[in-house]
This record gives structure tokens, sequence and C-alpha cells, in this order.
């Protein structure tokens, strides 16, 4: 049974096929990629995934149970977390509290229980401060805890996002290129921390355009081109398949 | 520096505790007034403030909880301190039906419905709906408060009574503030899309909000029925809203001391320069011009919150 599968979706905006009668299926435990050019609609799926956007047609499944009518919020309190494409960080919060934010749907103190300030409410406070801690240090950022989101550096930005979406304690993390605006020693750094997310039992999934990252950490990956899938395998088969080498990598052959 | 800034409170709460000794009534009115504005301010800042929703319609909800007062008061005779948690449920009610359809609306768009909500309420009241309201003549009669048999009727007296709920008030909602519930709120005031997508339900703590602080504008239209003993729909109109949403911006939109403070700018300033009276507010509109150019998170804007040192947690976890 797979962890994630998207049964022919397809999603249209006005008269454009964004995704177009997609399926793929997500396995527990490994790590997949998503490629392709840009607007071939990588991020769309996310978006459906998460619950952001309903499909027109098909059907989502994850651990067997139907997605689409849930709202985002459910989506992720059922196990599945993500990061944005384009950094959406609360931007004057401090990296903890960020990373709290994450924490929330595991909680269950509401406005009464934080006004008698409960004993129990006390404890999950306090669980739950050291949980996004632990993930603050778990992505290299335990010393940043106390920074404003927005004196981060890019590269950091991004990592306080994977924390974030770790707090949420997700069986399926989506990550929208987790690599975007890193340097090199960042992006080494960052395969090695996809690769311990995945060892702590977490799968992923994310899209990315650095070519080199996506073939060394990447077991399985599907490749979109207008909205439609043309291959999926792992990375040395997408390398030969000339599908891909035409639609994406060029067909200039050196 | 957090020692002083305890120091400062504890000096302002002696000074407030004594004041009234020292003014004669009509001064110890104008606090009464600051003190209700500044509880009903408090109440509006939970949904502008820290959820960040622009709300100009708060009026209707403390005009709902005077309403409440009054007619239950005045048919029934049911004690008005007894009313006081009743009216803030009829309030909340009311705020969970009329907000429940417009919550997802953004910015500038809720602020005109909450406008026409307000609007509504009053009409409402002129034109004496379901013959109960007294139209505009609005309700009078209605009675002292008593607390154990000691009936509150002197301004000196209304002073303590205000000025202790606003003590519980700021108690109650310092811990809302520092709490997964503030939070929740705080992190749908900066990117709500982020929010939902780390797994907190938007639309559910928006809601909650609204209902929270209508709860506590209709306790406050409670003490403002009893303190007046009559009302009328024009203490309930637009006007008042914008002076709400005024004292939030202006005092610091999220911060508790920042709005007391507002209320106390807006409220109690123009007494003293009642000489001025007509120049009053052409200065009001310099400053809140003024505000927004230079210091736009208002003048005392909230601290970040605060939790354990981090080096303390660390300790604690390499324990067991």
């Amino acid at each position: 049974m797979s962890l994630l599968q998207l049964d022919k979706v397809t999603k249209t905006f006005g008269g454009l096929k964004a995704v177009d009668n997609v399926s793929c299926t997500v396995e527990r435990g490994s790590i997949v990629g998503l490629i392709g050019p840009n607007g071939a609609g990588k991020t769309t799926i996310f978006n459906l995934i998460t619950g952001n956007y309903r499909p027109d047609q098909g059907d989502i499944r994850f651990e067997e149970r139907s997605v689409i009518k849930l709202p985002t919020h459910l989506i992720v309190a059922l196990g599945i977390a993500r990061t944005f494409q384009t950094i959406r960080l609360f931007q004057k919060l401090s990296a903890l509290e960020n990373v709290l934010a994450g924490c929330h749907c595991r909680m269950h103190a509401g406005a009464l229980a934080a006004m008698a300030r409960l004993p129990f409410q006390r404890r999950e406070e306090r669980k739950a401060l050291e949980l996004a801690l632990g993930e603050l240090r778990f992505v290299g950022l335990g010393q940043q805890a106390d920074q404003m989101a927005a004196n981060l550096s890019y590269g950091n930005q991004r990592l306080l996002e994977i924390a974030r979406a770790l707090a949420t304690q997700p069986r399926l993390i989506i990550l929208d290129e987790p690599a975007g605006g890193m340097n090199d020693q960042e992006t080494a750094a960052l395969v090695e921390l996809i690769r311990s997310i995945r060892d702590r039992g977490v799968t992923v999934l994310l899209i990315e355009h650095d070519m080199s990252l996506v073939m060394k950490v990447c077991e399985q990956i599907v490749v979109v081109e207008y909205g439609s899938k043309i291959a999926e395998g792992d990375p040395a088969a997408i390398k030969q398949n000339p599908r891909v080498i035409e639609a994406y990598l060029g067909t200039d052959e050196e | 520096m957090k020692t002083r800034r305890s120091l400062i409170y504890v000096l302002i709460c002696g000074i407030l505790v004594v004041l009234p000794v020292f003014l004669n009534a009509y001064w110890v009115d104008v606090l009464n007034n600051v003190g209700l504005y500044a509880i009903l301010a408090l109440s509006l800042n939970v949904i502008l403030g820290y959820a960040g929703m622009f709300h100009m319609g708060h009026a209707a909800f403390y005009a709902i909880g005077a309403y409440t007062t009054a007619i239950l008061n005045t048919t029934y005779h049911i004690p008005v301190l007894w009313l006081m948690p009743l009216s803030g449920l009829v309030a909340g009610f009311f705020a969970l039906i009329v907000a429940r359809p417009i919550i997802h609306l953004r910015g500038d768009y809720l602020l005109i419905v909450t406008i026409g909500m307000v609007e509504i309420v009053r009409i409402a009241l002129i034109n004496n709906v379901f013959g109960i309201t007294g139209g505009a003549n609005g309700i009078f009669g209605i009675a002292r408060p008593e607390f154990f048999g000691f009936r509150i009727r002197q301004p000196h007296e209304f002073f303590y009574l205000i000025w202790a709920f606003m003590a519980v008030t700021i108690y109650l909602f310092h811990r809302l503030e520092n709490s997964r519930f503030g939070r929740a709120l705080t992190y749908l005031r900066e990117d709500d899309v982020a929010a939902e997508g780390s797994g907190v339900n938007t639309a559910h703590y928006k809601l909650a909000a609204f209902v929270i602080g209508a709860f506590w504008a209709g306790m406050v239209g409670t003490l403002y029925a009893a303190k007046m003993t009559i009302i009328a729909p024009e203490s309930f109109n637009f006007w008042e809203s914008v002076v709400l949403f005024m004292i939030v911006l202006l005092g610091g939109s999220g911060s508790i001391p920042g709005v007391i403070l507002g209320a106390f700018l807006v409220v109690g300033l123009p007494e003293i320069f009642r000489e001025f009276a007509t120049a009053r507010m052409m200065i009001f509109g310099a400053a809140m011009v003024a505000m927004m150019i230079f210091r736009t998170e208002g003048i005392l804007p909230p601290q970040p919150r605060k939790y354990p040192p981090v080096g303390e947690l660390l300790a604690d976890e390499a324990k067991p």
C-alpha cells in the first residue's frame, strides 16, 4: 500500500490544463522528486495534494483516504506538511515562534484553557517548546531560535520552513524547491538533511530545479511537461529516457 | 529592564487606586469613561490587533450587550451584575451568526461590511424591533448594580467596579495573548495562507476572535447600561466604532498597555483640553496623520512574546 496516490488528477484554470490526467504513487519511506520545465504544473500538483486547490477530476488518496475534499489544516493534521516555493514565513516573529506554528495542530488547549492556565495547558506549552527547539536544532538553527525570521539568511529561511513543516509531525513532507537561493555548501548540507528526514521515517516529495541535487538524493523521479506525466523511474532510467532528454534536459548532446 | 517595567505598572496601579480620593465627581466620571472605552478597545484588540481583521462595527456588540441588560433588567428585574455574563453570551452569539458569512473577507472588504453591520443594528434599535428596544428614546430606569447588598451609584464607586473589571480583563487577555490561541491569531494576521498550511484552522480562529471580542464588548455594555441607567441608539453609532478603532491603532494594535494608553489619549485628553473644544478634532486629525506617517505600529507597539531561555530548556532535556 503506497503512502500517497494520485489517480487521474486533472485541474484546469480557465482554458489552461495545468494538470492533465496525472497518476503516480509515492511509496512509504522513499524520496521522490517531481521535475519538469517551468510552468509544467509541478507546484499546482503540490497545491492539489495540500488542499489549496480542488482537482476537477480524479482522486488523491493519502494512506488510502481521499483528501480532495478536506481543508488544508485537516490535511496537515492527517500528516502531510509542506514548504512554499516563495518563502512564506511569519517574517516578524522569531524562528522559535515560526516552528511553534507547526506544533499547533498537535496541541489542544483552547481560549478557556489558556485563560485559566490549566495544568495540562502548561505541560502542553512546555512540550511544544521543547519539540520546536528540537526541530530547530535538527535543521541546524538551534542558535538562531530568538532571531526574527526576516533577519535570517535566505538559505536559513528555507531551513526554518522545513523545521516548521517537521514540527507538524508529518508522515509525508512536501518540499517546493528547497535549494532555491542556496549556495553550494548549503545545498550539500540540504542533501544530508533530506536524507536524515527520510531516516526519521518521513517520506519526502520534492520539486527541485537543481538537477544534481535531484539525481543525488531522489530514488524515484516523476517528470511532467505541460501538465502531463511523461516519465517515471529511478534517476538512471530518467537520465536515459529520450522523452525527458528532449523535453527537459535539451536535445543538444555535447 | 523587566523589573523597571513592572515597577512602572505597580506605580500606575497604586496611583489609580488612590486617585478618586483626590478628584471631584466630574473627573472621576471622566476616568470611568476612559475605563469603559479602554475595556471595549481591549476587546476590539482581540479582533483588530491580534487577528488583524479590520472590524469597524464594534459598537454593535456593545449595543447588544447594553440592550440585553436594559431589557431584561427593566422587564424581569434581574440584578444587573447577573446579567453581565448573559449579555456577553447574547453579543457573542450575535457575532457568531453575523461574522460567519463575512470572516473570509479581507481587509477593506471586511471593513465595509462591519460598518454596514453597526448601522443596521443602530437603525433596528431606532425602529423599535420586536417592540422591545424603545425606539429612538431608548430604555430608561435601568437599576444600579448591587454588590452583596451594597448599591453602586456614585462615580467613585463605579470607578472601582469598572477598573476592577479592567484588571480582570488585562489579566485574562494577557494569558490569552501568550498561549496557543494567541499565537494562532498572530499567525493568521501575519500570513493566513502560511498559517493554514502549518495546520492552523484559520476560519475557526477568525470566528473565535470575533466571538470573544463580542462577548467582552457585551459585558462592557452591561456596565455602561448600569452606569447611565438610560440607553439610546445614538450611544452606539458608527462614530463610537471609529473611536474604538482609533484607540487601538493609535495606542498600538496588539498591545495591551498600548490600547489602554490609547484610551487615555483619545477619551481622556479632550476632557483636559476642553477650552480648545473647537480645535480638538483638528488636533486629533493631525495627530493621527502624523502617527500613520512616523509610527505606524502605534505609540506602544506589542513586545515579542517571552519564552523560557533556550539554554534552560537544553539543560532540562539533558537531564533524563
